[in-house]
């Protein structure tokens, strides 16, 4: 709606479409949970699942952002079995406006992940900005976020401790080794995958939860978004518990001894090259 | 022969040494490989490579030396050599570096693309990778026309297997996306080793009390050829910057040893750490979870134990 006293109270707005900032989230184990293998390639799922540690700070950047401008639309976006509901609702306590679900009956990868992200968003409008964590705890795939963009069409940075919006770009920095940055400036729309250090997410507080009750959730079958079977796939054909043998030996005596011989068996049994 | 290309990555202008170890993840008689580098300087790697099974160093060069600080013309660049060698199967380290420019280029490809892993198996397309915050090791089957192979760092010994290897030059002509601009390159510590690809990592946790404290793994670090790590509590409470945080939302390390010194052992930073060759736990606490899950453990202040490890390493030399 056109507000003609707002606009001449303050002339430096222009009037523009809202601004579309999409958030992929994943629903991803705690962490913290035991992970139980149940079939050769699947896991016991009657665990704690939450909204991916990286993706939170994704949020949280999306309502910064939303809090600096007039008109931003902030939608969470999922691909996933039905549970991930519970991720989408996650991210609407913590500020985005309302959810879109993409149901599947099985965890897809990242090609197939991306293609159904991509097909849900054209679907729904026109992303000014899309982010997402830089990784998901449990694949630690690395690559949605350029599969995404790719798709789109549009440029990609990843690994992102800051972002800086300019009118039609924003400007970011990609941590590089050893502490190293790379600023790079991106033309909207773009894709940004978030790094832990870009913010501190909130803690949504009870009445935020109660609140985002109300907010809507759109779901949709990957089968209804028409997406093109892709020709390349990354499938999971067996799963085993990672168990690490170790010596467990404890090393007793003076400190001056026990240096000694804890020198003495990592340069020996544990063959390490102490210069 | 198919042919398979590995992605070499520098450090100082020299060969990173955990490059050697995904050459031999690519060693095969039946193939022929190719090393990829960027920049003309690069030709004098070959023989370097030589003894590890390369059988051509392309040096990929551009009019301007400039425009491979882009990473997105990275891509393009490898993309364009891949092409012109008929390379469909691209090995590279699971590095900082890589995380941004393998998934560049398997998008671009639509490439399957598998990083940290741990073992390839050329022939049946399967890798073993890490899931589950390093809870599980998975085995991938990949399926595609090209395939991308991150491999963690540290995980495989490097094999010799001489042959002959020549240089070609491969001349990038193509020009960057204009909606991508690099406006500046900060560089890391000059000379540091990246947390996720050190050799050796020695790390304090609560128990270092302070970030003043953290200069004894420093000194300590110097001697060995190290790089220092830090919990989630050290991070947390500002003594060192998340940078150094080792763990589930810091950085998954691999070294041949891992020194905890101070650090009681959550199952997050068990998640950033878990394939470490080899773990010494320095700690008061004889229960803390990281003693029950060492190699090497020694229950005494850490404040005596790591200076006393620093004059000794000095001394052996």
């Amino acid at each position: 709606m056109f507000d003609a006293a707002l606009f001449y109270l303050r002339p430096h707005v222009i009037i523009t479409d809202p601004m579309n900032i999409y958030v992929c989230v994943k629903h991803v184990p705690d962490s913290a949970a035991t992970i139980r293998i149940v079939e050769p390639n699947q896991i016991d799922e009657n665990i704690t699942f939450l909204l991916n540690p990286y993706d939170e700070n994704a949020v949280e950047a999306a309502v910064q952002l939303k809090a600096d401008s007039d008109d931003t639309d902030v939608i969470a976006v999922t691909v996933g079995k039905p549970a991930a509901i519970d991720t989408l609702k996650s991210a609407l306590a913590m500020g985005a406006d309302r959810g879109i679900h993409v149901v599947t009956g099985y965890w897809p990868d990242s090609i197939v992940t991306a293609r159904a992200l991509q097909a849900a968003i054209i679907k729904d409008g026109l992303p000014d900005l899309i982010l997402t964590g830089k990784a998901a705890i449990d694949s630690d795939g690395y690559q949605t976020q350029f599969r995404l963009a790719a798709a789109l069409d549009i440029p990609v940075a990843t690994h992102v401790g800051s972002i800086a919006r300019n009118d039609n770009s924003v400007t970011v920095t990609c941590g590089l080794e050893a502490g190293g940055e790379q600023v790079i400036r991106m033309r909207m729309p773009c894709v940004i995958g978030t790094a832990k250090t870009l913010n501190t997410p909130r803690y949504p507080t009870l009445p935020d939860i109660i609140k985002a009750r109300k907010k809507e959730i759109r779901e949709v079958s990957i089968d209804h978004l028409a997406i093109e079977p892709p020709d390349s796939r990354m499938e999971i054909i067996a799963l085993k518990s990672a168990v690490q043998k170790r010596r467990k030996q404890m090393i007793a005596g003076s400190i001056e001894e026990s240096v000694t011989e804890l020198i003495r068996r990592l340069k020996g049994e544990a063959r390490i090259p102490l210069s | 022969m198919e042919k398979i290309a590995i992605l070499i990555e520098t450090r100082q202008g020299e060969i990173k040494p955990s490059l050697y170890g995904v050459i031999t993840a690519a060693q095969d008689a039946e193939h022929e490989l190719l090393a990829l580098a960027f920049g003309a300087d690069t030709a004098r790697f070959a023989d370097q490579l030589k003894p590890y099974g390369i059988h051509h160093l392309v040096t990929i060069t551009a009019p301007s030396a400039r425009s491979f600080s882009n990473p997105d013309n990275r891509a393009r660049a490898i993309i364009r050599a891949m092409d012109h060698f008929d390379i469909r199967t691209l090995f590279a380290l699971t590095s900082l570096a890589g995380k941004d420019l393998l998934p560049r280029i398997a998008a671009r490809l639509d490439a399957p693309l598998v990083m940290d892993c741990l073992a390839v198996n050329l022939v049946d397309s399967t890798v073993e990778k890490p899931q589950f915050s390093e809870k599980t090791i998975a085995t991938i089957r990949v399926t595609g026309h090209h395939r991308i192979f991150g491999i963690r760092p540290n995980m495989i010994e490097p094999k010799t297997m001489p042959v002959e290897t020549e240089t070609v030059v491969f001349n990038y002509q193509g020009t960057a996306d204009d909606r991508l601009e690099v406006v500046e390159t900060r560089q890391g510590k000059s000379g540091a080793i990246d947390l996720s690809e050190a050799e050796i990592i020695i790390s304090g946790g609560r128990g270092m009390k302070n970030g003043e404290n953290f200069q004894i793994l420093q000194e300590c670090a110097q001697v060995m050829g190290a790089a220092v790590g830090a919990s989630r509590v050290a991070v947390d409470n500002g003594w060192v910057p998340h940078s150094m945080q080792v763990g589930q939302t810091g950085t998954t390390v691999c070294p041949k040893l891992y020194i905890a010194c101070g650090i009681s052992g959550s199952i997050q930073h068990f998640a950033g750490m878990k394939t470490a060759g080899t773990i010494v736990c320095i700690n008061t606490d004889p229960d803390a979870a990281m003693m029950q899950q060492c190699d090497y453990g020694i229950a005494g202040d850490l404040f005596k134990i790591i200076p006393a490890l620093t004059r000794q390493l000095k001394a052996h030399r």
